[in-house]
């Protein structure tokens, strides 16, 4: 019970890093394909003022679902690391690089400063979801064995279902950006039209689908248990993502954002339950389950009561921050009530 | 073993290599050294741009207020920093020491969960405080900075705990080998936790202090005395300086801790090779053999420091097998070159109490009076010295260690990553960090020398602050 609270809670954590989290590294892929330095300013400039304040916030999800891993599951997170540890350091090394890349191009000021801090920041936000991708699809298809460095250091996460994991974070991430970012372009005047980043939405939503239907050929061939559990026990919440993923398209298409930022972030998050459900009970496939590798009682306790107040702490702060950054004007930036809205960025 | 090898077929022999032991220490050392500085600015930076805002709310004198803004923006790029670099040691933890982790993950969990909350409160208000400087009334504004300093202290106390339980285990029991009847409170509240704690967090409040003081000193020594320079060299120095002496008792604290906990640390600080009474303090000197030479000895000094007494017996090294010594000459050089800037640090804020309490009387303004330049000059020296003193004494904690990885229960060499390739790794990670301490750097530079700060921070939307 308590061990499978922890899942469960590491498993929200993980969501909201993807809805979150993702949805900055989405930004950044839009922030590399915004066009030259002088047609792509606006969007960059939307994009920015976006996930300026939040993106911290989000970022710490990684860490909180990275220590539940290791506080409640440590034998099963000593296993993922050491056996995955090409592309989870070539993961941490892209955090590094967007994060602190995006940070230096807010504080320079010259042109060619803001396009190298620029690219990293961008070339980062592809490669790091891809990285983390890859990562899912190892565990998923139960390459990753129990105990230290078990499994091969590079087949592990260098195999069909690593790649379609890899490539469907990334357009994932992608789409939820550009969802997102239509809101925000909505309320933020007529620098960058809605329409804009709505046809971005649509091509990264469309995109998603196809790969996923790809995927399921891939998984049927290459990861038959995960296969099993999504056509079986996860059916539900796949036909719900489905539904969810494609009610946002037709939402975008008739310019209803906020609720299109909803439908795609129900879509992203059944998928990853429909994940999770499918592997349950096991942990690692073919070798450990949630109750194997539980922590001690007395940790996981701790560990959910500290959480429990953490929340407590947590949610009015988060709802601040989002208030704050989302009410009247914008997330993005100016105080002054609209309309008419000034240009978005300098 | 070539590594081509190891990396087609799978599984292989697990042997770790030296080379790879040595690449997992050098990486994990690095990346620790590099975010404890951007830490500690993380945590001290908060408190003294608020000291400035405050007092800038509170007197309306725009130098104050400027400064709060441009502090403010340093430390929006320095958090962003620090976050990316701690997220790689968390992740470092597990790529490099999963032996550690998958054994003890569970015990030091609680600590890390905790440091999360902290964290997420942190980066949370940072958010509002750096982005609404502009949508939120004054006051209310500098309400959203406190919960920076109380989180960005509480996430510090909690990270630490974790590593006082390396050297302190407590809290679980081993049966066959497996981790049972875990008490994570017990493992993270282990008696090293206090005195460990409290040096950390105030060593950051020291290192953010005397680093933003001796930027403020090189101006003020090119001639800017205006009150803006003014401010922004008395703000942090002061906070430094009253640290200062808190921080000596408490590294003393720490120190007979030591003795009482954890002597082998001790003997390796101090070069004690051999336990006995009337044991004299030695500065300097180069461990050879046995015995530490060519070091300057004071007579039954390390025994009065400890207790009180020359009679005092200091256990040495030879209480316990060669094999398991740390490496002396390293952790007792950091360890007297820690002491002696810190004792720099408060002669240095003993002047400034000196120069005060005699201007005061004689009406000259401080920073005006003789021999004010040789001060600011020497307090130029203080930031980077008070770094210095960090890193020494983060590696006389980490060195006085070794070769434990958990005091007395499990060896680095048990819990390093057995995968081949952590050299590569290593290098990766070295140009990486290369490259983002130049730009950290190069920004920070172009932050100080910008023009004055007439919008909020990271906003280009905003014109209308009444800073300017």
């Amino acid at each position: 019970m308590l061990a499978n609270t922890a899942v469960a809670v590491m498993w929200v954590g993980l969501t909201c890093y993807a809805l979150f989290g993702g949805a900055d590294f989405g930004a950044g892929v839009w922030d590399l394909l915004a066009g030259g330095s002088r047609r792509g300013r606006a969007r960059r400039g939307l994009i920015e003022h976006s996930i300026g304040p939040v993106w911290e916030a989000n970022h710490v999800w990684l860490i909180f679902v990275i220590v539940l891993l290791w506080s409640a599951f440590s034998p099963v997170f000593a296993a993922v690391m050491s056996t995955l540890y090409l592309p989870l350091t070539f993961a941490a090394l892209g955090i590094i690089a967007r994060g602190a890349a995006f940070a230096f191009r807010k504080a320079s000021t010259e042109l060619w400063q803001q396009r190298l801090f620029g690219a990293c920041f961008a070339l980062s936000s592809v490669l790091t979801p891809f990285f983390l991708g890859t990562v899912a699809g190892a565990v998923a298809s139960g390459r990753v064995p129990p105990g230290i460095a078990g499994g091969d250091v590079i087949t592990s996460w260098w195999n069909p279902t690593s790649v379609l994991g890899g490539v469907l974070s990334v357009l994932a991430c992608a789409h939820l950006a550009a969802v997102y970012l239509c809101a925000d372009a909505d309320r933020e005047g007529e620098a960058v039209p809605a329409s804009d980043f709505a046809r971005r939405a649509v091509v990264s939503g469309v995109a998603s689908g196809a790969v996923a239907c790809a995927g399921i050929a891939v998984l049927h061939a290459d990861a038959p248990e995960l296969f099993h559990g999504l056509t079986h026990r996860a059916l539900p919440l796949v036909v719900v993502g489905a539904v969810a993923g494609l009610g946002g398209l037709l939402l975008l298409y008739r310019r209803r954002y906020v609720l299109a930022r909803l439908a795609a972030a129900s879509a992203v998050a059944a998928l990853l339950w429909a994940w999770g459900a499918a592997q349950y009970p096991a942990m690692l496939v073919g070798g450990v389950t949630v109750a194997d590798a539980a922590s001690d009682g007395a940790v996981l306790t701790a560990c959910l009561i500290a959480l429990a107040v953490g929340a407590v702490l947590l949610v009015p702060s988060l709802w601040l921050l989002y208030s704050t950054f989302q009410q009247g004007t914008s997330r993005a930036g100016g105080r002054r009530p609209r309309p008419p809205a000034p240009p978005a960025s300098s | 073993m070539p590594v081509l090898a190891g990396l087609t077929s799978a599984p292989w022999v697990l042997a770790v290599t030296e080379g790879d032991l040595a690449a997992a220490r050098a990486q994990m050392g690095f990346s620790l050294a590099w975010h404890i500085v951007v830490a500690c600015l993380g945590v001290g930076m908060p408190a003294l741009t608020l000291i400035a805002e405050w007092y800038g709310i509170r007197t309306g004198d725009p130098a104050y207020r400027l400064l709060a803004r441009r502090w403010a923006r340093a430390m929006g790029v320095l958090f962003a920093v620090g976050a990316v670099s701690g997220t790689i040691l968390s992740f470092e933890l597990g790529l490099l020491w999963p032996g550690l982790m998958g054994r003890f993950g569970q015990v030091i969990g609680l600590p890390f969960a905790l440091e999360g909350i902290a964290f997420f409160i942190e980066a949370i208000f940072l958010g509002i405080y750096l982005y609404a400087w502009d949508r939120l009334p004054p006051r209310r504004h500098l309400l959203t900075g406190v919960p920076i300093v109380v989180a960005g202290v509480a996430s510090a106390f909690f990270v630490v705990c974790a590593n006082a339980w390396m050297n302190q285990p407590r809290g679980y029991t081993l049966r066959d080998g497996k981790v049972v009847d875990v008490d994570p409170w017990a493992a993270m509240l282990n008696p090293a936790s206090p005195p460990q704690t409290v040096h950390m967090i105030l060593a950051a409040f020291m290192v953010a202090s005397f680093l933003t003081a001796s930027v403020y000193a090189v101006a003020l020594l090119k001639g800017r005395r205006d009150a803006y320079h003014k401010a922004g060299f008395i703000i942090p120095f002061t906070l430094g300086a009253v640290v200062a002496p808190f921080q000596i008792v408490v590294g003393d604290w720490a120190a007979r801790f030591l003795a009482d906990f954890q002597p082998t640390k001790l003997a390796a600080m101090e070069g004690v090779f051999t336990t006995g009474s009337h044991v004299p303090l030695t500065l300097g000197g180069v461990a050879s053999g046995d015995r530490l030479r060519y070091g300057l000895e004071i007579p039954n000094g390390l025994s009065l420091l400890v207790g009180y007494h020359p009679s005092t017996v200091v256990q040495g090294l030879d209480k316990v097998p060669r094999g398991q010594w740390p490496p002396v000459t390293g952790v007792h050089w950091a360890f007297d070159l820690m002491v002696a800037v810190g004792l720099f640090l408060l002669a240095l804020g003993v002047c400034l109490l000196v120069a005060w309490w005699r201007g005061r009387r004689k009406g000259v303004a401080l920073l005006d009076r003789r021999g004010a330049r040789l001060f600011l000059a020497l307090a130029v020296v203080a930031g980077p010295a008070s770094v210095v003193a960090l890193e020494s004494g983060w590696c006389v904690t980490e060195l006085g260690r070794q070769p434990w990885i958990v005091w007395g229960v499990m060896s680095v060499r048990d819990a390093v990553n057995p995968a081949p390739g952590l050299m590569a790794g290593l290098w990766l990670v070295l140009v990486v960090y290369a490259a983002m301490t130049v730009a950290t750097v190069y920004v920070l530079r172009r932050l100080a020398k910008g023009p004055a700060v007439p919008r909020a921070p990271q906003e280009e939307d905003v014109e209308r602050y009444p800073v300017v």
